[in-house]
Formats: C-alpha cells, structure tokens, sequence
C-alpha cells in the first residue's frame, strides 16, 4: 500500500451506533411472522439410556404445537461424517436426538416447540422421561490412569501432536544442578458469551431457509445444516451480523440450530430457539487438564532439560485436543526434551476451545515453572528469560518471521517499574496487604486462513466488499474498512463491508486470532485486482491519457486515479463507471498464506506481562492492582480494536487467574454452578488499572499487511503474572487454578 | 388445557403508550423483545444476575428480567431506543463509542441504561465508588475500563439528564 492513511489509525468502532442504541440485531431478534418458540430439554442423568418419553401432558396443553424426541425424529443424514463441521475434532459427532442414549449430563434429549416461549417452557415441567441410569466418570483427577493418545484426525494437522523428545531428559534433569518442577491442575471453564446460544430460522418454502445464528462461522453452520438435512447448499443461508461474544464456543455449531432447523423444517414454520444461561453449560468448554512439568538449568542460569506431561480431557465419543506442551521450547532452547499429551475420556460433553486454548493453560505451568528456577539460581526471574532468549525457533531451529518479544520485556518492565522490585517474598507491605509483583511470558500462534473476498466499484464510485466473516466484537468491521479503504484510495465513508453472511464469499470461522490476517489479506488481493481491471478499462476509453502510462505509475488516491506524481493526469471513479457504461466492475479473488515461503519459518505472537497484586494478611483475598501487557503482534491496524482485544484478554487472563471455574459434584456429573451468580467472572470492581503496550514489529514474511492477531495473546502471559506474584507477596506456590484466598489461608 | 385469563395493562415505553393483553407470567424483558418487538433489552440469563436486561423504569434502574410486565401496569419506561434523541445520540452513547466502551455489545444497553440510573441515583462520587455501583453489570468481552471511562467522563460534564 503505497498510502497508510487509515491503517494503524484508532478509528472507533463503525457499527457503533447501533451497538448504543439497540439497533444492532441478534439471532433472537429477528421478527419473522407466525414464529413458533422451542424450549430445549436436557437430560438430567449424566450416563445411560431413556426407556421411556410422555409426552401426553404436554400435548394437551393449548399452544403446544409439537413435541421432538428420539422417538419421533425424522430420519436424516446416515453417515457421521455428514456431521462434521470444520471444527470437529477425531471421534464421532454428537447428533442431537439421534437415539435414547445419554452421553453426558445436560445433553439435549427434546425440544417443545409452542405459540410463545412463556408456554413452551412451562410444558417441559409435564414432560416426563423414565431413564435407566449407569455409572459414569467424569472427575479428571480420578481418572488419569485411563489416559491414552489422541486419535487422529481431519483437525490433526492443525493441532499437531507433541515434538519429539530430544537428548536424554531423565539424565539431564537428574545431572542438573539447579531444578523445579511441579503439578498443576486446571479448573474446568464455560465461554459464557453474554448473548444466549440462539437461532431464528425463517422458513421459505420448497426446503429453503434462511437462518439467523449465533455462531462464529456462518459458512461452517451452512454446510452442517446442509449436509445433516439433505438440502442444497445455496438454499441455506445463514446469517450472524451481530454476535454477543463467543470466544471460542461458536466454533462448531450448537445443539439450538440443529432441533431449530429441525422444527422449522418438520413443521413448515418459523422458528427460534433460545437457550437459557444454565444452558450455556451443556456444550463445549474448556477442559480440565492437569500437567507436570520438570526443568533443570545449569549453574550459568541455562536451561538444560525441559519436561512438560499433560492429560485432558475429552468426551467419550470425541477426541478434542489442545495444543498444550510445545509452548516452552518455542521460547527456550534446551538439549534435552519431553513432551507428552494424553486424553482420558470422561462422560462429558466435547471440550471446544475457549480463547487461547492450550496455550494459556500450558503457558501458566511454563512461566511458573520459569519463576521458580529464577529463584533456585537467584536470578531475577526477568534476567532468567532474557539469559534463555531465542532469536529462532528452538523447537524448529527455523527463524520467526518477526519477534520482538525483547522489547516487550523492555517496554513492559521500564513502564511497570520491575528493577524496583525486591526480590524477597513477602518483603513489600502496604498496611495491612502484602503486596506481590510477577510477571511473566506469552506467547500464541499467527495463523492465516484462506479466505475470499469480492470487491465492487459501484455507480456511485464506492467500494463494497463482501466476505462471509462474522464479527464477534473483535472489530472485524472497522479494521476491514481501514485495510480496503486505504487499498483503494477512499475514506472510510465511501467503503462498505459486508459480512456475517454464508452467501458471501467464502471466510473460515472466526477463531485462533487469525481473521484479520486471513480476510484482512483477502481484501488486498482483491482490491489490487480490481485496480488491475479499472487500469485496463480506463486505458481503453478512447483518448485516455493513461493509454501510454506504464501500470506501476498509475495509483488510487481520493476517489480517483492518478498518474503519480502528475496531478493534472487523473480520471474519477464515477467517470470509469460512466466509460463503463454505468455498470459496476468486479473482482472475486482468492487470499491465503504463502505456505512455501512460510514453511521455512517458524510463526508467532509474543507478549510479556507485569502484575501487581495485594494480599489481606488475614483474610488471603487476592486483589491485582495494576497489569501492564506488552505485545509484539505485528502490524496493529488499529490501535484502539486491538488495544480493547488485549485489555479484554487481560481480564481473561485475570479470571482464569483468580475467578472462573465450573465446578462439578463427582456424584452426580453434573456442574452444580451453572449461572452466572455462581460462575463468577470479573465485575467492574475487580478491574484494575490495566496498561497494554504494543511493540514496533515489522514483518515482511507472514502476509503482505504483516498482521499476525491480537485477540489471544494478551491472555496467554497473565495467569502465571498472577501466580507469581501471589509467590512473591506470600513466599506460597498455589499451582492449581483458580487461586481463590481460601487457598492462602 | 390453560385457563389463565390474559391481563389487560398499559405501558408507556420511550415516551409511547403501548396496551397489551397480556398472561401474568410473562416478564417485562419478554414484552418488551418478543411482544413490543424492543429488541435493543437483552437477555443474559434471566435470573438477574448479569444485568443485560436493565432499563429505566419510572426514574430508577431496574432488572426487566426480575419483573413481571403486569407488576409494571401503568409505568412509565425508558429502553437503550429511547436513550437517544432521534438520530442526536446521548452524551453518554456518545461517551460509550469514543472509549470502545463495547466489543460484542451485547451488554452496552444494559451498561448504558445502568449507567443513567446510577448517575441519577447521585451516590457515586469516585471512580471506585462507580465501578462499585456498576458491578451489577457484567460484560465478559472485558471492555470494563472502556465503559468507566465513558461514565467519569460524562459524569465529570454534568450532562447525564
């Protein structure tokens, strides 16, 4: 781009008006006339099989208009496969009342479909299910001797297994002079987007839908749809202009669109379904995992031995895996390695990924482990990471396409004062508070998808652009209309992008912080291609003076086309669309990574994060203070999206740190917090001051705009930050999450 | 089979009075999504407890979500559609879109409805005193800075009527 005006501008968010005046429409919200409410029904055994579904007393009720249970669902697609959405890990999807077996607690087992929603879920109080109940498993910790491999899979490629081992670990570890290790057990965790898992779908006739979702892929949810119910691709269209968060949990489509669907196409009608919060509980989350880690240095404060073991969990009839052990050797070199990663599957339903998946829990028992042998060498724990710096990959011995995790560690300590810092625990006092100081690394993937996107100079000389991403709160909209707008040469008022629509051509979900990149890239490739045919049609007008001009000099600037610098040598773009006889020109072109150049690199992103936190001597409760976050993630397109993508991220990490978990009863199966009352995540009052730092990094490798992703990274460093420095204010290692005060006491 | 009679109340929502026959069942949340088709009142949970569904009811913040519509019979409300003046956004609209006060949104109504009770509430003084007044309203994108940011401000001008 030959003129940056708008990228790396922090231009505020461009559907912000409908998102303050409640105009911006969700998958409940939209009216369709004659609309039928579902109301789901889940099981309430954890393990087993349904002998029996009344459904009498419901029917009788007045608005009741049906009643879909394994008994009465209409035959579908036979084969799995069919089933499978892009996301879906090795294993055999689940399919939603495809027979009376319960595979977990909560798992959906009918859908009420009524008038009005106040009826529908009145009635699921009169239906009646007889079940025969088995014995079941579902507490990690009890079940780790059935750990095994993971399964391979579609998905594998992009979550490879472990590296291999390296050296001789066990001799190492034992040779070496300064070691730590150390268990450390994760709590599970729900997504818990505010906005309720909904779909509203509209039902046109002649196997025809159109389907408002809450997901982050509306192609993914398209081709689902159509494979499960038999209908043509292009007679299903679904739409997510808006959606309320997700963060991983929309990555595969939920249970609400299937019995949605459905009903729809059973009863010939339109439908929604909403879930209820305690809802959100019974699919995918993050899962439990529990990890062992063992590092050895040498007396100059190198690592010499690094071994980190893990076992997740998945469900019985999936095999979802993180990328969970790797992390570690990607920053630090080491001669001798060991990494492992089992799966033990429990009667749960399927883990999916939630934001930073793997990689915040894997870099928590890293950095910590980190932490601990700064101590055992007496080095200060910032000097201990800097001593163990790697310019390339260790794992690959391939070169990064940028890291500039250097200068976050610089920039992060100057700004939080970490050269003050005493490095005796428990040593700062305030009143009556402890007070902490930790920090520690981050890091987390660049990926790029292949995306398309279409571009269209209009009769009115705007650009359009169309691409089937969604946006779920990220910015995808207004980083979008930077990155086109600044390609073509035009404000941001004269570029329109259009998304959240399987009609469009083709994005993957929006997940693992890769959108801007991949569509982001898409937009480039397509704007580039309709200035190459706008070059062409204007050298054809009759007379145009840019006949004789060679390519390379004709350039796009404030709605026109320039020869450069030539001001006087210029067409504008509603001329080119009169030449064109008023007809609009376009381009569709697909973007996507160089993979081989790219294969010759490793790719990251890289964060360092600084934490200060206050401990009641008495009480243990844990407040943080302050958190600065530096990130190296590229080229930032705009400053204020990405910065609120860290700062959200950072209170990810926090929560993780010292808030979240759904808590399960071993005796029952079932998660016994499942609202938001009891799950608890950070409120205002918990916020505190937060600064996030974004570190000058060039990179002419990874893609043309340079961009690598911002919306995990600034998790990834902050719940070992936290964990450290509950160390240093206490002198206490607290390895299992979440740290709450009872814990301290 | 149903025999509940349906309630005949009124509501004056955004400065228009609307009549509903309506069953006592129904919360004010769902008559204001699913019957008056004011959609911009979310629902988090429906329990209370994230404080998505808030809206102005006769001068204070309230729950919708935690109120029966029949309960309301003769109210006067105020949703995030009545926030703004025609196409003249509030102050604190305004505020919200500066300091990327959102990210998915979903929450900003109730944020933004929260808000304008608190302040006329008048017991905040403080930041902290605000955030702790806030609290009620959750927003799991992590946009909380941004979104007290964008009351001190507002608070700071004095322009919240």
């Amino acid at each position: 781009m030959e003129n940056k005006l708008l990228v790396g501008k922090p231009v505020s968010r461009l559907e912000g008006f409908e998102k303050v005046t409640g105009n911006a429409k969700y998958a409940a919200e939209y009216a369709a006339p004659d609309l039928l409410y579902g109301y789901v029904v889940n099981s309430t055994i954890t393990k087993g099989k349904i002998l029996s579904v009344d459904v009498s007393a419901v029917l009788e009720l007045a608005g009741v208009v049906k009643v879909f249970t394994h008994e009465n669902r209409p035959g579908l697609a036979w084969f799995d496969l069919q089933y499978a959405d892009m996301d879906a890990p090795p294993g055999t999807v689940f399919k939603p009342l495809s027979d009376n077996k319960i595979r977990y607690n909560g798992q959906p087992i009918a859908l009420i479909v009524a008038e009005d929603f106040e009826t529908a879920r009145y009635a699921s109080t009169l239906l009646k299910f007889v079940f025969e109940e088995e014995p079941f498993d579902t507490l990690l910790t009890q079940n780790l001797e059935k750990a095994r491999n993971p399964k391979k899979g579609m998905s594998t490629p992009l979550k490879p297994p472990p590296p291999k081992p390296k050296g001789d670990f066990e001799k190492a570890y034992k040779n070496a002079p300064f070691q730590a290790s150390g268990d450390f057990l994760h709590a599970t965790e729900h997504h818990n987007p505010m906005e309720l898992y909904a779909t509203t779908t509209v039902y046109e006739g002649e196997g025809k839908l159109t389907i408002y979702d809450k997901t982050q892929g509306t192609i993914n949810n398209q081709l689902y749809v159509a494979n499960v119910f038999g209908l043509k691709y292009k007679n299903v269209r679904v739409l997510a202009p808006y959606v309320g968060g997700a963060f991983g949990s929309g990555l595969r489509p939920q249970y609400q669109l299937f019995l949605c669907v459905l009903a729809a196409l059973e009863l010939k009608r339109n439908v929604r379904v909403v879930l209820e919060r305690k809802q959100m509980f019974s699919f995918g989350h993050r899962p439990q995992v529990v990890q062992s880690l063992r590092f050895g240095a040498n007396t100059e404060g190198k690592i010499t031995a690094m071994n980190h073991s893990a076992v997740g969990e998945t469900s019985k009839y999936e095999d979802y895996n993180e990328i969970l052990v790797p992390w570690s050797h990607k920053l630090y070199p080491a001669a001798n390695t060991l990494f492992e990663y089992k799966l033990a599957p429990l009667d749960l339903a399927t883990p999916i990924d939630m934001r930073a998946p793997g990689g915040v829990s894997g870099m928590h028992a890293i950095e910590c482990i980190m932490d601990e042998l700064a101590y055992k060498l007496n080095i200060d724990p910032l000097e201990f990471r800097l001593r163990n710096y790697s310019d390339i990959d260790p794992s690959t011995q391939k070169p990064f396409t940028s890291k500039e995790l250097r200068q976050c560690y610089e920039k992060g300590a100057e700004k939080f004062g970490w050269n003050l810092r005493n490095p005796k625990p428990a040593s700062t006092i305030r009143g009556n508070k402890l007070v902490g100081w930790g920090m520690a690394t981050g890091i987390w993937d660049a990926y790029q998808f292949p995306a398309r996107a279409e571009a269209i100079l209009t009769k009115e000389g705007k650009l359009e652009i169309h691409n089937a991403t969604t946006d779920i709160g990220t910015g995808t909209l207004t980083v979008m209309t930077q990155i086109a707008a600044d390609e073509m040469g035009l404000s941001l008022d004269e570029v329109s992008f259009y998304y959240g629509d399987s009609k469009k051509p083709f994005s993957m979900f929006q997940g693992g912080s890769a959108i801007t990149a991949s569509t982001g890239a898409a937009i480039v490739v397509a704007v580039k291609e309709l200035k190459k045919k706008i070059i062409k049609k204007i050298k054809d007008i009759p007379d145009s003076p840019f006949k004789e001009i060679p390519e390379e000099e004709i350039v796009f600037r404030n709605g026109m086309v320039h020869q450069i610098n030539q001001p006087n040598v210029f067409i504008s773009f509603n001329e080119i669309i009169r030449a064109n006889k008023n007809k609009v020109i376009k381009v569709t072109k697909l973007g996507g990574p160089d993979l081989i150049k790219i294969r010759k690199f490793s790719k990251a992103t890289h964060s360092a994060s600084f934490v200060e936190l206050e401990i009641d001597k008495d009480l243990g409760t844990i407040s943080v203070t302050r958190a600065i976050t530096a990130v190296a993630a590229g080229k930032i397109i705009n400053p204020k999206t990405a910065k609120s993508q860290i700062l959200g991220s950072m209170i990810w990490g926090i929560s993780k740190a010292l808030h979240e978990e759904t808590l399960l009863d071993q005796h029952l199966g079932k998660y016994m917090n499942a609202n938001l009352g009891e799950y608890h995540i950070p409120v205002h009052a918990d916020i505190p001051q937060m600064e996030v730092i974004f570190a000058e990094e060039r990179d002419s490798v990874i893609n043309e705009l340079g961009i690598k992703g911002v919306g995990e990274i600034g998790m990834t460093a902050i719940p070992a930050a936290v964990a450290n420095a509950i160390f240093h204010a206490t002198g206490k290692r607290i390895n299992d999450l979440p740290i709450h005060f009872e814990k301290l006491l | 089979m149903r025999s509940s009679p349906l309630w005949s109340i009124m509501l004056t929502v955004n400065r228009k009075d609307y009549e509903l026959e309506i069953l006592p069942w129904v919360s004010l949340l769902d008559a204001l999504r699913d019957r008056l088709k004011l959609t911009g009142t979310k629902k988090g949970c429906d329990h209370g407890q994230c404080g998505a569904c808030t809206v102005i009811c006769d001068g204070q913040r309230i729950l919708s979500c935690l109120s029966l519509a029949v309960m309301k019979n003769g109210s006067e409300i105020t949703t995030i559609e009545g926030v703004a003046n025609g196409s003249e956004l509030h102050p604190l609209q305004k505020a919200f879109i500066e300091h990327d006060a959102f990210q998915c949104g979903y929450c900003t109504p109730g944020q933004i409805c929260s808000a304008l009770g608190m302040l006329t509430e008048g017991k905040a003084q403080t930041r902290e005193e605000v955030k702790e007044l806030m609290s009620g309203n959750l927003c799991r994108c992590g946009a909380n800075a941004g979104i007290i940011d964008a009351i001190m401000e507002v608070k700071k001008g004095g322009d919240h009527e």
